[in-house]
């Protein structure tokens, strides 16, 4: 089986070298010159790697200048190709030509270090807005984070079509509910969609910038909070990327516990994800009686971990609550009476011709284009991807308990929730088994700063899909960068492509069939 | 059909009788409820939810509000999609930079008298964000604020009294 690490070493040869500092001991890490930056991406695309990330880095306390990264991934291999940048010189080549996932990371490159990807072809910024200043770069080390930047005169200019009927309609950021902010323009004739158009990063926060300025404890608890709904899958990521650096094994039981969370938020997503779904399709009754099913989820949560969406039980070295047998014995009644009572719904949902006709063939993404975009998560598995980092680059337990992957074809909005229903039939088994084989220990080993530039990484399968996160140390050991990929980052370009040839009405139903996080995509 | 019914007739009422909120979350400010303009909502509220920026962890527990077990309608409150119908603005998040002019609009554009919930840390102080050059660190930074309701998220239960205590529903009142 020749592994991507072996293609690059063949193709490349001579002017690779290999990064000691990055760990765990399974992700390569290659440097290579900058004119072979875009050598390396052809030869991943033409061995079938998908790009997972790009990000820049500010190396200058570590003595080096700028770096720019690319994460490939096949199968079960993760591979990280980084080029130098100097700081006089700030630019890099373009992969646009190879991955399309890559438009964005560059922009967002651009826009938060200043580093200019050449070659691409829209040059416009991206989670920064037209408002702040050109050469504000916040993720520079030169930046100082704490001063507030003046507005400017700007315009973001929108694709717009011409034409008799053509109409323009602008959403957001603010939206019509309970929901985040973002903005989607739209050009339309009567109902038909021509395009969609995103602008996000109107909840940029600047996490990147601030975890910079956190203790490694402390930014546990900023992942956490980088994407609320997805708290656990986050700080486990971050968490377990320090791990990497620090060489820590956090003992068993908590891993145990770990993925029990991990499969508790995923319960809890997909219920009220299906729910909303529904109701988008003005099918009120499934939101009820899911969002029913989840408030009890939640109240268990809080009862057994102190929180409701379990903030901050994830912590590195490992949780920091543990469970009862009479807690253990809770979560195995709970689960056959939520089982019970959401076969019944399953049912329901499954013959309601109304509502099959609005779900089914309505925002299709196609397998070959989810295959071009490089989406991952549920969106991908309903467009028929096979991938589940808990399959293919499984951390105990689930190298021994290993969920069931369901795969479907007709990537729309009926297949975004099928398989949904299907994942938390899985979860509800892989609970039952977790618990059966919890293993007895400790719930927290103590974890030390780590040692200066290193670099660690983990992927976690979070209830949207694969979440990446890469962290450094600096030269005394600190957080120099952590970079953080959601899998909103892939994903929301996908929206953009499965709602052609569908009407504005079935933008919402679309877009909660997606459910993308802008918050996690912003940062 | 006969399942959804069946399902209906099985499942019941839900609805909860609303527990008290947890110690010191609920703070009020601001001299505007003296002026008792909370009691013009007592019975029909209409809220304007904005996320300034949050990480959606109060969106979720605010989503809750409307789930059938806390069922915040039987209150008389309900959410609008319009600013323009709205008595209430409850906001989310430290207030980003990038969402600091929709937020303004949105509260300017919602007709006198109205009130402005914070819901939780975020919203009052940055929370986790913090000031900075993308966080302004706090809701008051932008618009005048009537309460805070603190929490990480804060809980639905907490949710529900703080903006049921602004608009000055007492206790006797919620039990009908």
């Amino acid at each position: 089986m020749i592994t991507l690490k072996d293609i690059i070493n063949g193709a490349i040869k001579q002017d690779v070298r290999l990064d000691e500092h990055q760990y765990p001991a399974g992700v390569t890490a290659f440097i290579v010159p900058r004119d072979l930056f875009v050598e390396t991406a052809r030869v991943m695309k033409t061995s079938h790697a998908r790009l997972v990330a790009e990000w820049a880095t500010d190396e200058t306390p570590l003595g080096r200048g700028f770096g720019i990264f690319a994460c490939y991934a096949k199968g079960p291999e993760y591979l990280i190709v980084k080029t130098d940048v100097p700081v006089e010189d700030p630019v890099f080549p373009t992969l646009t030509k190879k991955f399309v996932p890559s438009y964005r990371f560059e922009r967002q490159i651009q826009s938060l270090m200043g580093i200019k990807p050449v070659g691409h072809p829209d040059g416009r910024p991206w989670i920064k807005h037209e408002d702040w200043p050109e050469d504000a770069w916040p993720l520079r080390k030169t930046f100082d984070p704490s001063i507030y930047m003046p507005r400017v005169k700007g315009e973001y200019k929108f694709i717009r079509a011409e034409g008799e009927g053509v109409y323009e309609i602008p959403v957001g950021p603010v939206h019509a509910g309970i929901i985040e902010p973002g903005h989607f323009r739209f050009q339309a004739v009567g109902e038909d969609i021509l395009n969609l158009e995103e602008k996000l990063g109107y909840v940029h926060k600047g996490i990147e910038k601030r975890f910079e300025n956190l203790s490694w404890a402390e930014g546990a608890k900023l992942a956490g909070r980088v994407s609320g709904d997805t708290t656990v899958a986050h700080s486990l990521a971050y968490c377990m990327a320090l791990e990497s650096m620090a060489g820590y094994n956090p003992p068993e039981r908590s891993l145990w516990l770990r993925a029990l969370m991990l499969e508790r938020e995923r319960i809890a997503n997909h219920l009220g994800d299906i729910g909303a779904i529904c109701n988008d399709t003005a099918f009120a009754f499934l939101l009820y009686q899911l969002s029913r099913l989840k408030e009890i989820l939640l109240r268990t949560n809080y009862k057994l971990f102190g929180h409701r969406l379990m903030m901050d039980t994830v912590v590195p070295g490992g949780v920091s609550v543990d469970i009862t047998t009479e807690g253990i014995e809770e979560i195995l009644s709970e689960l056959n009476w939520l089982s019970n009572e959401f076969e019944r719904l399953a049912i329901i949902y499954d013959e309601n011709p109304s509502l099959e006709d609005r779900v089914r063939d309505t925002g299709i993404l196609t397998p070959d284009k989810a295959k071009e975009l490089g989406v991952v998560g549920f969106v991908a598995r309903a467009s028929g991807q096979p991938l589940d980092c808990r399959i293919q680059y499984p951390f105990p337990p689930y190298d021994r308990i290993v969920p069931r992957m369901t795969v479907l074809q007709s990537g729309d909005v009926h297949a975004r929730a099928w398989v949904r229903v299907e994942e938390i039939r899985d979860s509800i088994e892989l609970i039952r088994k977790i618990l059966d084989t919890l293993p007895s220990d400790r719930i927290k080993t103590g974890l030390d700063v780590p040692a200066a530039d290193r670099k660690g990484f983990a992927v976690v399968e979070g209830w949207r899909g694969e979440i990446v996160y890469w962290t450094q140390s600096g030269p005394n050991g600190e957080i120099n960068r952590c970079m953080v990929r959601d899998p909103s980052s892939v994903n929301w370009l996908a929206l953009e492509q499965a709602i052609h040839g569908n009407i504005v009405p079935d933008f919402p139903l679309c877009n909660k069939s997606f459910n993308q996080s802008y918050s996690g995509h912003d940062l | 059909m006969l399942r959804i019914l069946h399902q209906i007739f099985r499942t019941g009422s839900v609805t909860e009788p609303l527990s008290p909120e947890t110690e010191a979350v609920i703070e009020i400010v601001g001299d505007r409820l003296e002026k008792e303009i909370g009691r013009r909502f007592h019975r029909s509220l209409a809220i304007r939810l904005v996320d300034a920026g949050s990480c959606n962890g109060c969106e979720l527990e605010i989503h809750a509000l409307n789930n059938p077990i806390y069922n915040c309608e039987r209150f008389g409150i309900h959410f609008t999609a319009s600013p323009r119908f709205a008595d209430m603005l409850l906001v989310t998040g430290p207030v980003s930079r990038n969402m600091e002019i929709a937020l303004r609009r949105t509260y300017n554009a919602i007709p006198p008298p109205k009130l402005v919930v914070a819901a939780g840390d975020c919203g009052y102080n940055g929370g986790i964000f913090g000031v900075s050059y993308a966080s302004l660190g706090g809701i008051d930074k932008v618009i005048p604020v009537d309460a805070y309701i603190h929490g990480c998220p804060p809980m639905p239960a907490d949710l529900l009294n703080g903006i049921l205590r602004v608009i000055n529903q007492n206790s006797a009142a919620r039990h009908k």
